[in-house]
């Protein structure tokens, strides 16, 4: 009875040695004040100057997320008085952003189990060029701000997103896509927890049919995990009020995250005039492509927008795509690998040193080695298990030497870090399979001999007391026997 | 010594005629002299005598870096000159001293030039008297020539000897004022709506505003963006050629100046302007135009005529529009140029620390002055969104027309405008303080404004003394860097006009009797 309505706006902080408008460093966590320039600092006089890679940053996102690269942009002034923003004013795209109207496809699982993936769409309104602001950190007991500018000046790509979603889960599977591409183009590093990628939520809802609710915008998300929470609080809340009568006010919420709600925010009171001005110290920002590129232009001088575009990397999806068709794994599957940084090269590696087949090798990575990841907290490139080892393990399942609960067995051994090989651990703990066949069908015929009744059902048609059978087999050589080796022997035993 | 122009000076050094630090202190010691005239805010003697002492050593190994080294220079204390208060004038900025040069300084200090010190101006350059900065008003140093003298009137009982001295015009009244009176050999300004150009003319000395984007504006506090200029004021139009010459050219720290090579010039001592299509246009024949300026502005054509030049008359349509559409856009720019003084990051902080914002308040208002903070409502008013349309992007579509109004007389077969400067000679502080900053900003700005509106070169020439015995100048305006014809015309003109030199008393006594009358013929 309620259509939800999520849009967001993004801020990506550019990857970049330096800031948008000025030569100082860009660094997280640098002492403060460390990286001020004189222009950061708004020093009287000084004048901004842009950053080639910044624009670049945003002319590769741009394109990977299928907007019309404006050849002309304009920067603008936007007005407000606040601690951490040195020149009273901040440099953004108002007028014309370098990027419009695009496009951002996320995948979403149906269920729980990560095994039916719908894809949706989300359109991009615009990417636009701007400054981020410096940091201030209120003392309330000393009554006084303190104010690091490190951050002031760093160059921001700001992605709009238009209110296509309608859920918690939409909004995050898309700024995990989102998150993906930066991370791949390398445009931003988009660590959420560094602030190099800042979510605001704009949340509304109505009945299908009237005009749009009005809408609030929730900010302070500090991870995809609570912009979901706080998206569905926020829409749950609004829907409360909306039945108990009462109107929701525009205004701007902050989610807390320890009780997982969305309070108003004290500091923002009224609306705000931002007085916006085209900056007059910066002309135009002309792009050119192949076409409109002139004979003597200098090549440092000029950002050619089909140059960008040649040398993109292949985006995730793409990746994910060629991930599939190459190894035939499933699509969740390719979701996985890329979701987790580092994987799917782990597991292209891992795919080069061994004769396993790769959907069985997929099991390993998705089920084994990241579960263990994921319990000690380890990223990726921490694993104790390096592909080397984990594919030396495989082969020798493959090549039947052990059995696959030995094989886990092995694993675990592995994840110690102790610096033993496979063949090393199996010696060590005895887990290599019977390769002498008359052994075992001595021991077949052991344990046929001890369990008549059984015997006599299979021989009725009672196939699953079989595995009844094969489990004493296994018991009898300590796992270390091949189950469908001992299958075949049992069966051509008890058809004699 | 002191009366001569740059490039004479110059040779004097390269002969050894006269010595970097001996120069170096005989300014110094006429700025003290002259005190009176508030010219300047500070005065860094020992950087300059150490400035000079470097410069001397290089002339006695014969390695003088050009035409500028050891020269005293002056620079208007709206440029950032790293280790020397930087002031603006202004209470919000005293005792700032900033860490770096601004672009045009650096390169006159790369060239060997000593920095005497800095000017003074109206506060933030706003305003066309030089009158409202808070160290005082300029005085224009014409007051206490001989010239003045013969011919005011001496008031019967009250006659304080001082009660009648005349403003230099402004902005940049203390660059005007230092150059005029024999401290510096050239002197740093600003031009926004005639800054440069103003004082220039009310105190007899060349101003030059470049065209947009052939000077950087690094290191230039900025009244409005998209006009400032750095200006040049000298005694003679070579001396500008040579200052522009050390000057102009891209710096890439501002992203507004022009990427081209740019090529100093010398002038041709022998310069012709018999093939030269000059327009006078008719709607600078502004209501409140001194009968004296109108009569000599129409001398100043005739001559040129006589020479073989084509005179005619042109119509800048939109030139009646200037001044409200300068209005809007300039306080809109200080509206936001001025945001950054919030007293936390350098200058004034008020003592106030109830609260961020109460703290930002009181610092604004005590230190800006009436008339910046009266701009800075303005501008913020129109810049409001329910106000942008009809105010801030009306003012720039209005621009675009003062703009065209130019484009259409250049592309139209004229070379050059010949224009008066100012409607009058300098009025008396006691009369000028009687009208309000805004009200004579808006009357003196129209003759000079449309030029920084369309972003073109100008320049003032001194042209002759008045009925009351002061300065007057005439302006020609020119195609956007176009800066050699330009300066070649002035060049001409001051030729034929031969301007007298300034009599004063202090610079007689100081220059030891090689006080020259010059005239202007003898600039060979």
């Amino acid at each position: 009875n309620y259509l939800r309505i999520v849009g967001l706006e993004i801020h990506a902080q550019i990857s970049s040695n330096s800031k948008l408008f000025s030569g100082s460093q860009v660094q997280f966590a640098a002492p403060p004040n460390s990286l001020v320039s004189f222009f950061d600092a708004s020093l009287p006089g000084t004048l901004p100057v842009l950053n080639r890679r910044c624009v670049e940053a945003a002319v590769m996102t741009g394109l990977a997320l299928n907007c019309s690269i404006n050849k002309k942009s304009l920067f603008d002034r936007k007005h407000y008085f606040y601690a951490d923003l040195p020149a009273g004013y901040q440099i953004t795209q108002q007028r014309v952003p370098i990027a419009v109207n695009g496009s951002l496809s996320y995948s979403l699982c149906i269920d729980n189990k990560m095994s039916q993936m719908v894809t949706k769409t989300v359109r991009i309104k615009q990417i636009q060029l701007e400054q981020d602001s410096g940091k201030s950190l209120h003392d309330d007991t000393r009554s006084q701000t303190l104010v690091d500018l490190n951050r002031a000046g760093v160059g921001l790509m700001e992605v709009v997103m238009e209110p296509d979603m309608c859920c918690g889960e939409e909004a995050a599977a898309a700024v995990r896509e989102l998150q993906l591409i930066l991370q791949t183009l390398g445009s931003s590093q988009a660590v959420m927890s560094e602030g190099q990628l800042r979510v605001d939520a704009n949340v509304s809802v109505h009945h299908p049919g009237e005009p749009y609710g009005v809408r609030t915008e929730v900010k302070n998300i500090n991870s995809i995990r609570f912009l979901a929470k706080a998206v569905d609080y926020e829409i749950q809340r609004q829907i409360k009020e909306l039945e108990s009568g009462r109107t929701i006010l525009n205004e701007t919420r902050a989610f807390d995250s320890k009780l997982g709600c969305t309070v108003p925010m004290r500091d923002k009171e009224g609306k705000q005039d931002y007085r916006f001005m085209p900056e007059p110290n910066l002309p135009p920002l002309i792009l050119y492509d192949a076409k409109s590129l002139p004979a003597n232009m200098n090549h440092q001088q000029v950002v050619n927008i089909d140059w960008i575009h040649e040398r993109l990397p292949d985006l995730p999806s793409v990746k994910r795509a060629k991930l599939v068709e190459r190894y035939g794994i499933l699509p969740e599957h390719s979701f996985t690998l890329l979701n987790e940084d580092g994987l799917s090269e782990f597991f292209e590696d891992v795919i080069k040193q061994t004769q396993m087949k790769p959907k069985k090798v997929i099991g390993w990575i998705l089920k084994d080695l990241l579960s263990y990841l994921k319990k000690h907290s380890l990223t990726v490139k921490e694993s104790p298990v390096s592909s080397f080892l984990l594919a030396d393990l495989l082969n020798r399942l493959e090549e039947k030497e052990i059995s696959s609960t030995a094989a886990k067995q092995v694993f675990a051994e592995l994840w110690k870090g102790e610096g033993k090989t496979p063949l090393e651990i199996v010696k060590e703990k005895k887990l290599q399979l019977i390769q002498d066949q008359k052994d075992l069908e001595q021991i077949c015929q052991t344990v046929i001999d001890g369990q008549e009744n059984e015997v006599m059902a299979i021989k009725a048609g009672n196939r699953k007391v079989l595995n009844k059978l094969i489990g004493l087999v296994q018991r009898e050589t300590q796992g270390r026997s091949n189950p469908v080796l001992v299958k075949q022997l049992l069966e051509k035993k008890l058809s004699e | 010594m002191m009366g001569n122009t740059m490039s004479l000076v110059s040779a004097a050094l390269k002969e050894g005629r006269v010595a970097p630090t001996e120069l170096c202190q005989r300014c110094l010691s006429l700025i003290k002299s002259t005190k009176f005239l508030n010219a300047y805010i500070t005065v860094a003697e020992e950087t300059a005598l150490k400035q000079a002492e470097e410069s001397e050593k290089r002339y006695r190994r014969g390695q003088p870096l050009g035409v500028l080294d050891g020269i005293p220079i002056a620079v208007k204390d709206n440029f950032n000159t790293a280790g020397i208060e930087t002031t603006c004038a202004s209470n919000m900025l005293k005792g700032y001293i900033s860490p770096y040069n601004a672009t045009v300084v650096q390169k006159l200090l790369d060239q060997g030039a000593v920095l005497l010190g800095k000017t003074n101006l109206d506060e933030f350059a706003m305003g066309s008297g030089s009158t409202d900065g808070v160290f005082g008003p300029v005085r224009n140093p014409w007051s206490y020539s001989r010239q003045y003298k013969e011919k005011s009137v001496p008031k019967s009982h009250s006659e304080d000897k001082d009660s009648n001295w005349v403003i230099t015009g402004g902005s940049s009244g203390g660059s005007a004022a230092a150059v005029s009176s024999f401290t510096c050999f050239a002197a740093l300004g600003s031009d926004t709506g005639g800054s440069t150009r103003n004082p220039a003319a009310h105190c007899g000395v060349v101003g030059l505003k470049p065209t947009y984007g052939l000077i950087s504006r690094h290191g230039l506090i900025p009244l409005v963006n998209s006009m400032d200029v750095p200006g040049i004021l000298t005694r003679c139009v070579d001396d500008a050629a040579v200052v522009l010459g050390s000057l102009a050219g891209h710096d890439p720290k501002d992203s507004t100046t022009i990427q081209d090579n740019f090529k100093p010039f010398e002038l041709s001592n022998l310069p012709d302007v018999s093939k030269l299509s000059i327009g006078i246009p008719k709607e600078y024949h502004a209501p409140g135009l001194s009968s004296e300026i109108l009569a000599l502005w129409s001398k100043a054509a005739d001559l040129f005529k006589n020479a073989g030049a084509k005179v005619i008359e042109v119509s800048l349509p939109h030139t009646r529009y200037s001044i409200v559409c300068y209005h809007v856009l300039c306080t809109a720019e200080v509206a936001s140029n001025m945001a950054r003084f919030d007293g936390l990051e350098y200058g004034h902080r008020s003592d106030m620390n109830k609260s961020t914002e109460s703290m930002y308040a009181a610092t604004r208002r005590e230190g800006f002055n009436d008339v910046v903070r009266g701009r800075i409502l303005s501008g913020n008013y129109f810049m409001l969104k329910q106000n942008y349309e009809n105010y801030f992007i009306k003012a720039q579509k209005v621009r675009r027309l003062i703009a065209n109004d130019f484009v259409k007389v250049f592309g139209s077969g004229v070379d050059i405008l010949l224009t008066p400067t100012t409607l009058s000679d300098a009025v008396p502080y006691t009369e000028f303080i009687k009208e309000d900053n805004r009200t004579r900003s808006a009357q003196d700005d129209i003759l000079t404004q449309a030029a920084n509106m369309a972003g073109l070169p100008a320049i003032n020439v001194p042209t002759a003394l008045s009925e009351r015995g002061l300065p007057v100048g005439l302006q020609f305006i020119g195609r956007s860097f176009q800066e050699k014809q330009l300066l070649t015309v002035a060049k001409w003109f001051e030729k034929q006009v031969k301007f007298p030199t300034i009599q004063l008393e202090e610079v007689k006594r100081h220059d030891h009797g090689v006080f020259q009358h010059q005239k202007s013929a003898s600039f060979l």
